[in-house]
C-alpha cells in the first residue's frame, strides 16, 4: 500500500531519503489471523493461497483424467464406485456420454487455465517477482489481494456448475458456438455453461489485476543496481507472460461477452442458418459467424499456451543454472527468445483452425509464422543443453524436473513441426497426435517445470524442506509415466483415432488399439497416485519438513537467498541489498558462486558477455 | 512524469521508480491498452461481420432524430453527443492542469464540469436509445431496412447496443471515478498528499474513453 505513499514523498520533498522508506516497513503492523493468512496482502502469502488452490484444482482435473480413462480403457466394464461418486452422470457405473465431454471439458478448462495459469503464474510471479528484483512487495499489494479473491470467486462458481442438474459445460475447454450458444443443444449448454463463461469473466479480471501488478513492479520497483539485464531470467520470462495475458485475455473477454448475448439476448454473433435437431426447429438466427468465435478465442487461445509454458521457461533456467555450478548459456539469446515467442504467440492463432474453413492462402501465413516458433524454441533448447554441458550437476528434485522439463519440451516441440503445416493439418486434426501433442509440450513439461520450482523455492516459501526420496519417487514415475501415457498416443493419432470420442470399442479402425488404451489408463492411475504422493509430501513437509538452517541453502546468486530464513511481510530487514552483478556468476575466479549483492572486487576477471 | 522531476535523480533503490513514474500510472497505461484489446476485438468482430454481410442499414436512415426538433436530421443528435464527450474531455485536461499547479479550486470546477459532460452524454444516450428501441430495434430485432431495400440481420442492432453499451458502461464508470476524485478534492486528500498525480490517472482513463467514442462514432454512424 505504501510504495505510491513513499513516492509520493519524494515527488513532494525531494529530500526525504529512501531510508525513510525502509524504516516504513522496518517494523510489522499487528496481524491478526484473517489478515495474515485470509485478506493476506502480503506477496508471498498470496502466492501461497495461488499454490494451494490451484493444487486442490490440479487434484480436480487430475480426478477427471483417471474418471475418463477408465471408460477408454475399459469401456466394457462397470465401476459402481463411480455411481456412489457421481449418481446419475454414472448410472450403473458406467460415465454417461453427455458427462465423459462434461469430464473432458472441465479437465481441459481446470488445468489449463485454473492450474497452469492462476496456480501457476499466480504463485511464482506473486512470489519471486519481489524477492528476485528487491521490492518489498508487489505495486499494489491490495490489488494483488484482490487478484486472488476474483480467482477464488472464479473458482467457487467453476466448482458450483459440477453440481447443477444439468450438469457442467461440456462443449469442450474451446466452448465453441453454435454448440456452446444454444442450451437446446446438448445439456452442458444450459446453466453450467453460463457458470463456466462467468467464472471464466471473473478469471479474466483476476488475469488482469494480476498481471498489471506483475508488469509494474518489474519495471518499476527493481532495486538499486537491478538493471533489467541482471534480472534473472525467471523474472523475464514472468515479465512477457504478464504482458501476453494483459494483451491476450480481454479479446476473450469480448468473445465471451458476444456469447453470452447469444445465449440470452437473441443476438446472431456466431449463429446463422441452424437446424436443431433435438426440437427438430430451423432457428431465426442469421448473419453470424461461428467462426468469429474462433478467432476470438485462439487470439488469447495460443498466447495462452505461452502464458503457460513461459514461466516455466524461467524457472527451470535459474533451477538448471544454480544446480549446474555454472552461468545460464545464452543471458541475451534466452531473453530475445522469449522475446520472439512473446511476439509470434500473436501471429500465429489460425493454426487451431487450418481444417474449420479459414482460406487456405490465408492459412499459409499462419504456417509459416507458426514454424518460425521453432527458431527461438531451438535456441532455448539448445542453450539448457549447453548450460548442462559440463556441468557441476546437483541431481536435487528441482534439477531433475528441470532435466525432465527439457526432455518433454523437445519431445512434443518435435510434434508441434508436423502440426503447425497445414496440409498433414488435415490428416492429423482432431487426433490423439494432437492430444500427445499439447499435453507433453504445454501440460507435462508445463507441470515439470513448476515442480522444479516448487522444490527449488519450497525451502524460501516455508523454511522447510521436502522430502527428497518421495521426490525421487514422483520424479521417476512420473517422467516414464509421462512417457508412457503420451507416446503411445501420437500412434494411435496417426493411425486417425478421433479425439473426444467415448468409446472405441465399436470401430473396427480403432479397436486394434483396446490393449494400448487400457495400458495408458492404469500408467494414468498410477502417475496420478504419484501426484497424490507429491501432494502428501508438500502439506507434511509445510509441518514437519527438515528445517533450513541456512540462509542460501542451494548456494544460489539471486536475492531471494539474501532474506532471512522466513521472511517477514517486507522481506528484508533492515535496507534492501543492493545489486552489482547478474545473477549467474556460478564458477567464476575459482569461487562456487558470488551473490549479486557482492560488489565487483578490482582483481576480478571482467563480466562474462551475455 | 507529471511532476518537475530532475532528470538526472534517480531512485534506483527498493520501492522506488527507475523509469521515475509512479507504479500507478505505468499500471493505468496498461490497463488502457488491456481494454484498447477488449474494444478492438468488438470493434473488429463488428467489421467482419458486416464486411460478410450483403448489405448494411445506412446510418443516415437510422439515426435522424433529435429530441424536440423530430425527424429527418441525419447524425445532428449524436454529433452534439460527441461535442459534449470531447469538451468533457478538455474540461478533464483542465482539471490535471489546475492539479498540477495545486490549485484546488481550479481542479473541483473542472472537475464538477468534466462529471456533468459525463451524465450529459450518458443521458444523450439513454435518450437514444430509448428511442431506438421504440422504433422497435433491441438485441435481437432489428426494423431497418439495409441500404439496397433488402431485410437487414439482426446484427446491425445487436452489434449497435452491445459496443455502445460496453462504451457507455465505461463513460458510467468513469464519471463515477471522477465523482471520487472530486469527493477526495473537496476533503483534501491530494492537498495532504501534495500532489494531484490520482486525477491524472482518472484523466488517462476519461480521454482513453473519448478515444474509443471516436471510434465507434466513427465505425457505426459515419461509415
Amino acid at each position: 500500500m505504501s510504495q505510491e505513499v513513499n513516492l509520493n514523498d519524494q515527488v513532494g520533498a525531494m529530500t526525504t531519503h529512501e531510508v525513510h522508506h525502509d524504516e516504513h516497513h522496518g517494523h510489522h503492523h499487528k496481524e491478526t489471523f484473517i489478515t495474515k493468512y485470509v485478506f493476506s496482502q502480503d506477496h508471498k502469502m498470496i502466492a501461497k493461497q495461488f499454490l494451494i488452490t490451484g493444487i486442490i484444482w490440479a487434484i480436480i482435473g487430475g480426478l477427471f483424467s483417471v474418471m475418463f480413462r477408465l471408460q477408454l480403457g475399459f469401456p466394457n466394464e462397470t465401476f459402481p464406485f463411480l455411481e456412489n461418486i457421481l449418481g446419475k452422470w454414472a448410472a450403473g457405473g458406467k460415465i454417461q456420454p453427455e458427462f465423459y465431454y462434461a469430464l473432458t471439458t472441465m479437465h481441459g478448462t481446470v488445468l489449463v487455465f485454473f492450474v497452469l495459469t492462476a496456480g501457476l503464474s499466480g504463485t511464482f510471479s506473486n512470489f519471486l517477482i519481489p524477492l528476485q528484483v528487491g521490492a518489498r512487495d508487489m505495486a499494489s499489494p491490495f490489488m494483488n489481494m484482490l487478484s486472488y479473491w476474483f480467482f477464488f470467486v472464479a473458482s467457487i462458481i467453476m466448482i458450483s456448475s459440477l453440481f447443477v442438474q444439468t450438469g457442467p459445460a461440456s462443449g469442450g475447454w474451446t466452448v465453441y458456438p453454435p454448440l456452446s450458444a444454444l442450451g437446446d443443444a446438448s445439456e452442458g449448454s444450459k446453466i453450467g455453461m453460463d457458470l463456466w463463461l462467468i467464472a471464466m469473466a471473473l478469471f479474466v479480471v483476476n488475469s488482469l489485476l494480476g498481471s498489471l501488478n506483475y508488469i509494474s513492479t518489474i519495471l518499476n520497483m527493481r532495486t538499486k543496481g537491478m538493471s533489467m539485464t541482471r534480472m534473472p531470467l525467471t523474472i523475464w520470462a514472468l515479465f512477457f507472460t504478464a504482458v501476453l495475458g494483459v494483451l491476450s485475455f480481454p479479446v476473450l473477454l469480448s468473445g465471451f461477452i458476444l456469447l453470452l448475448f447469444d445465449r440470452h439476448a437473441g443476438t446472431s454473433f456466431y449463429l446463422s442458418d441452424i437446424f436443431l435437431a433435438s426440437t427438430q426447429k430451423a432457428l431465426p438466427n442469421e448473419g453470424g459467424s461461428a467462426i468469429l468465435y474462433q478467432h476470438l478465442f485462439w487470439f488469447l487461445g495460443h498466447p495462452e499456451v505461452y502464458i503457460i509454458i513461459l514461466p516455466t521457461m524461467g524457472l527451470v533456467s535459474d533451477v538448471m543454472s544454480a544446480n549446474a555450478r555454472k552461468p545460464i548459456f545464452g543471458y541475451m539469446a534466452m531473453v530475445g527468445s522469449m522475446f520472439a515467442i512473446a511476439v509470434l504467440a500473436f501471429l500465429v492463432w489460425a493454426h487451431h483452425m487450418f481444417v474449420t474453413g479459414l482460406n487456405p492462402f490465408l492459412g499459409a501465413f499462419f504456417v509459416l509464422l507458426t514454424l518460425l516458433i521453432a527458431v527461438p524454441s531451438a535456441i532455448k533448447v539448445f542453450n539448457w543443453l549447453t548450460t548442462l554441458w559440463r556441468g557441476n550437476l546437483r541431481f536435487t528434485p528441482g534439477m531433475l524436473f528441470s532435466i525432465g522439463f527439457v526432455s518433454l519440451f523437445i519431445s512434443g516441440g518435435l510434434t508441434g513441426i508436423f502440426l503447425g503445416n497445414s496440409t498433414l493439418d488435415i490428416h492429423l486434426h482432431d487426433t490423439y497426435f494432437v492430444i500427445a501433442h499439447f499435453h507433453i509440450v504445454m501440460g507435462v513439461s508445463a507441470f515439470f517445470g513448476m515442480f522444479a520450482g516448487l522444490y527449488h523455492w519450497f525451502p524460501k516459501m516455508y523454511g522447510r524442506y521436502m522430502n527428497n526420496t518421495l521426490a525421487y519417487i514422483h520424479f521417476w514415475i512420473t517422467l516414464v509415466g509421462a512417457y508412457l501415457i503420451f507416446w503411445p498416443m501420437h500412434y494411435q493419432g496417426l493411425a486417425g483415432v478421433p479425439r473426444r470420442y467415448l468409446d472405441f470399442s465399436g470401430w473396427e479402425s480403432f479397436n486394434q488399439f483396446d490393449g494400448l488404451n487400457r495400458f495408458i489408463s492404469i500408467v494414468t492411475i498410477m502417475v496420478f497416485a504419484v501426484q497424490l504422493l507429491f501432494v502428501f509430501n508438500f502439506f507434511y513437509s509445510i509441518f514437519k519438513g527438515r528445517r533450513v538452517t541456512t540462509q542460501n541453502p542451494w548456494g544460489a546468486t539471486s536475492l531471494e537467498w539474501t532474506t532471512p530464513i522466513n521472511p517477514g511481510h517486507g522481506n528484508w530487514e533492515g535496507e534492501i541489498p543492493e545489486v552489482h552483478r547478474w545473477a549467474y556468476d556460478y564458477g567464476k575466479d575459482g569461487r562456487d558462486f558470488i551473490p549479486q549483492t557482492e560488489p565487483i572486487s578490482a582483481n576480478e576477471s571482467p563480466e562474462s558477455k551475455h | 512524469m507529471a511532476q518537475a522531476v530532475p532528470a538526472e535523480q534517480k531512485w534506483w533503490s527498493g520501492g522506488k521508480s527507475p523509469f521515475n513514474v509512479e507504479y500507478g500510472k505505468l499500471m493505468m497505461w496498461y490497463f488502457l491498452m488491456s481494454d484498447a484489446f477488449t474494444f478492438g476485438a468488438f470493434l473488429i468482430s463488428y467489421g467482419t461481420i458486416r464486411f460478410a454481410s450483403n448489405s448494411w442499414p445506412d446510418p443516415n436512415e437510422v439515426f435522424q432524430s433529435f429530441p424536440g426538433l423530430g425527424s429527418g436530421l441525419p447524425l445532428l443528435f449524436v454529433s452534439l453527443m460527441t461535442f459534449i464527450l470531447i469538451i468533457s474531455s478538455v474540461t478533464m485536461v483542465l482539471a490535471v492542469q489546475a492539479g498540477h499547479a495545486m490549485d484546488k479550486k481550479s481542479v473541483v470546477r473542472n472537475l464538477v464540469l468534466t462529471i456533468i459532460g459525463g451524465i450529459a452524454f450518458l443521458s444523450c444516450q439513454a435518450w437514444e436509445w430509448s428511442h431506438l428501441y421504440h422504433e422497435g430495434a433491441w438485441w435481437g430485432s432489428n426494423p431497418f431496412l439495409n441500404a439496397d431495400g433488402t431485410k437487414a440481420t439482426t446484427n446491425f442492432s445487436n452489434f449497435f447496443f452491445t459496443i455502445t453499451g460496453f462504451h457507455g458502461f465505461h463513460v458510467f464508470s468513469g464519471v463515477v471515478i471522477n465523482i471520487i476524485m472530486l469527493i477526495m478534492t473537496l476533503n483534501n486528500v491530494f492537498e495532504r498528499k501534495g500532489h494531484y498525480l490520482m486525477i491524472e490517472k482518472a484523466g488517462l482513463y476519461w480521454h482513453f474513453v473519448d478515444l474509443v467514442w471516436v471510434f465507434v462514432f466513427t465505425v457505426f454512424y459515419l461509415v
